[in-house]
């Protein structure tokens, strides 16, 4: 089957009753091929398969479905008798890592777009397969005023450096509710100049 | 600001002492088209029974329980990929589980099966551990190990573990490394020795006869890691054979006490809280007072430049073991040295040296079999094997591979193990013209460091010579 076959067939998920129910195509067949050294002797085969996960939010969905929507939505520990209460956590956590407690969402956007500083960053031309993210990528770790965690994210627009001062960008077009639907460019960067789908 | 209960931290105390009987490793490579795991776990349980002079058939008679170390099931396309490997070795009907820490595995794997030995559930146990990552393309491969990280938080950028990760080189490197020419070169030194090492190991993937140079000038993987600076990626199996004590003495005249302790940290980097820096028994906490004047941006610990759980696997494996400076009570280390950069942050986790100041144990010499500035034994020798870096990272094998590789100094049978000409045939290897002998002269005591990804497990093994056992442990009261 050619590839335009599988995308237009590739199938859709809902939820129903409670219950995962998937429609149209998932699985397209390829024939396994013999793997042979140069003699001519059979030592494998190839084992090749194409494979849907079906992945639930749960308590985190809000924090993906709110990227598409230019908002940073981050988690805070409101337990008056926690030793850590007030923390808030970005990367979001659903529960408070000390007292377990559900943590309450709170709106990071505006802090985030204020004052988000690079702790570390890594540039790489490496990539696995299934990378969607242009290369080299600069990868780049946050620090946001008063979180008390540094989140992860990519730089696409400007050299990183350690201090620098990065804004959150959002892909409110078409978004994909993966983490990559927020991106980072350096501080400055006009509206003109981002990526296709994504707005500050 | 994080704390830790003393009921958390308090020392073990196992119920009776555990032996490291014997080992075996097979060889390890990139890729094994020609052969089924299976073989290769044969090959390092024979090994294992060759050291104690018995056949596989007469070892097995003794072993109780099984631990099976595979980081990824995904990697050899089989669900249960324990169950396979322990019905091949013809092991049914014994209890058997598998362990899966990463990188730690191996070094997980033995703990689980060092603490069944300890309790009195069995006698004598199995650790079995090895990888297979040879049976996909290299970009489906970095998928992969991608996948050890955050599916929904860090996969989806890059699908790649490397940048992940490499965020804390980069910050050590510019914080405790200031960036500067002489720490990229003392880096290299890590990559040059190890490879060096590897060149008298008849099991080791990577020997390489390279210069600080050479290191220095290869190309780029994610700066500052140079390709040079990483590890190997390898297909290979290792297995230990633990006892109690009365078991041990009836395999072996020569059994090892060992000893293992367990740290963890968050997956995500990105969740790490600050914290006091936990101290180890050689340090105090006024050390510590002026860091952040001596290195600017060491403000938070462990931030990104520190494994915390490397040091509170060594935080109980020392004061099981009595050990109250690891470079005066060792003889020779083994460790994780994934990259030259967090070999050089493990240093300091681990207390061989006080944070900041890991470069010195390279730059003194203390590390090597022979010290180049005074051509003396090394104080404390590290990776003679050839480390991740020059012999393997099998990565359910690695850990397993250190401790044995540690044992064989101990067991005074380094060059036996390594020299045999017969191996290196059996292996297609050619042994060096200018092969030495890396036997630690007299070595009593080792430690070996299983690390995971990012820091998110580490073990922390003991192997001591029953007649030189350190006072002050877990049995001392
Ligand atoms: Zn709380």
């Amino acid at each position: 089957m050619s590839d335009c076959d599988c995308q237009k067939d590739r199938g859709t998920v809902k939820v129903v009753n409670g219950r995962y129910k998937p429609s149209g195509k998932f699985h397209f067949p390829q024939p396994n091929t013999p793997i042979r050294n140069e003699q001519g002797v059979l030592l494998g085969i190839t084992n090749p398969r194409d494979i849907v996960h079906m992945h639930s939010y749960g308590g985190e969905a809000i924090f993906f479905e709110s990227l598409g929507k230019g908002k940073l939505m981050a988690s805070r520990c409101d337990n008056a008798d926690c030793e850590t209460t007030g923390s808030i956590y970005m990367p979001f956590r659903i529960h408070c890592p000390d007292c377990l407690f559900k943590n309450t969402v709170v709106d990071i956007t505006d802090r985030a777009k204020a004052n988000s500083i690079v702790h570390s960053f890594m540039i790489t031309e490496r990539t696995g397969a299934f990378n969607t993210l242009p290369t080299p990528i600069k990868f780049v770790n946050i620090e946001f005023d008063g979180v008390c965690t540094i989140l992860m994210g990519a730089l696409v627009r400007g050299e990183p450096s350690i201090g620098m001062k990065v804004v959150p960008i959002f892909k409110t077009q078409n978004p994909e509710y993966i983490i990559t639907d927020m991106l980072w460019v350096a501080d400055g960067t006009p509206a003109t100049d981002l990526p296709e789908g994504y707005s500050f | 600001m994080i704390t830790f209960s003393d009921k958390q931290l308090k020392t073990p105390k196992m119920q009776r002492p555990v032996y490291l009987v014997t080992g075996g490793m097979s060889k390890f490579a990139r890729a094994f088209p020609d052969k089924r795991t299976e073989e290769l776990v044969i090959d390092a349980m024979t090994e294992a029974a060759e050291f104690i002079n018995m056949t596989p058939a007469q070892l097995k008679k003794y072993i109780h329980t099984c631990y099976y170390g595979h980081f990824a099931d995904h990697f050899g396309d089989q669900l249960l990929g324990e169950s396979v490997i322990h019905d091949r070795l013809g092991l049914d009907p014994l209890g058997n589980i598998g362990v899966k820490t990463g990188g730690a595995t191996g070094g997980s794997t033995l703990w689980e099966a060092y603490k069944t030995v300890a309790s009195g559930y069995s006698d004598c146990t199995l650790a079995m551990g090895w990888e297979r990552m040879d049976e996909v393309p290299t970009d489906e491969g970095n998928n992969y190990i991608s996948f050890a990280a955050d599916k929904d938080w860090e996969t989806p950028m890059g699908h790649i573990y490397t940048g992940y990760y490499a965020v804390m080189a980069q910050k050590y490197w510019q914080v405790f490394g200031k960036e500067e020419d002489s720490f990229r070169r003392t880096m290299a030194e890590i990559a040059v020795k190890n490879r060096g090492y590897a060149r008298m190991n008849p099991h080791a993937q990577g020997p390489m006869k390279i210069t600080v140079e050479d290191v220095i000038n290869s190309p780029v993987v994610a700066y500052p890691l140079l390709a040079l600076d990483c590890c190997l990626m390898s297909v290979g199996a290792a297995c230990g054979i633990l006892a109690d004590e009365k078991t041990a003495y009836e395999m072996t005249d020569n059994p090892l006490r060992i000893d293992i302790g367990a740290g963890s940290h968050t997956l995500r980097v990105a969740d790490r809280r600050n914290m006091e820096i936990p101290l180890l028994p050689n340090e105090t906490k006024d050390q510590y007072a002026d860091l952040a004047q001596r290195f600017p941006g060491s403000d938070r610990y462990p931030g990104f430049t520190g494994f915390l759980a490397a040091r509170v696997a060594a935080h109980y494996a020392y004061n099981m073991t009595g050990i109250k400076d690891p470079t005066e009570d060792m003889d020779l280390v083994e460790l994780h040295d994934a990259f030259t950069i967090s070999d050089i942050q493990t240093y300091e986790d681990i207390g061989i040296r006080p944070y900041g100041e890991g470069r010195t144990y390279v730059e003194s010499g203390d590390c090597y079999h022979t010290n180049p500035n005074t051509g003396q034994p090394g104080k404390l020798p590290a990776n003679l094997s050839g480390g991740l870096i020059g012999n393997m990272h099998s990565v359910g094998a690695t850990g397993i591979m250190q401790v044995l590789e540690v044992g064989h100094h101990i067991w005074n049978r380094w060059a036996e193990m390594h020299g045999d000409e017969e191996k290196w045939a059996r292996f297609d290897r050619q042994k060096p013209e200018d092969w030495i002998d890396l036997q630690v002269k007299g070595a009593k005591r080792g430690l070996a460091i299983s690390h995971a990804g990012v820091g998110s497990h580490v073990t922390c093994t003991i192997l001591q010579d029953p007649k030189h056992v350190l006072p002050g442990g877990m049995f001392d009261e």
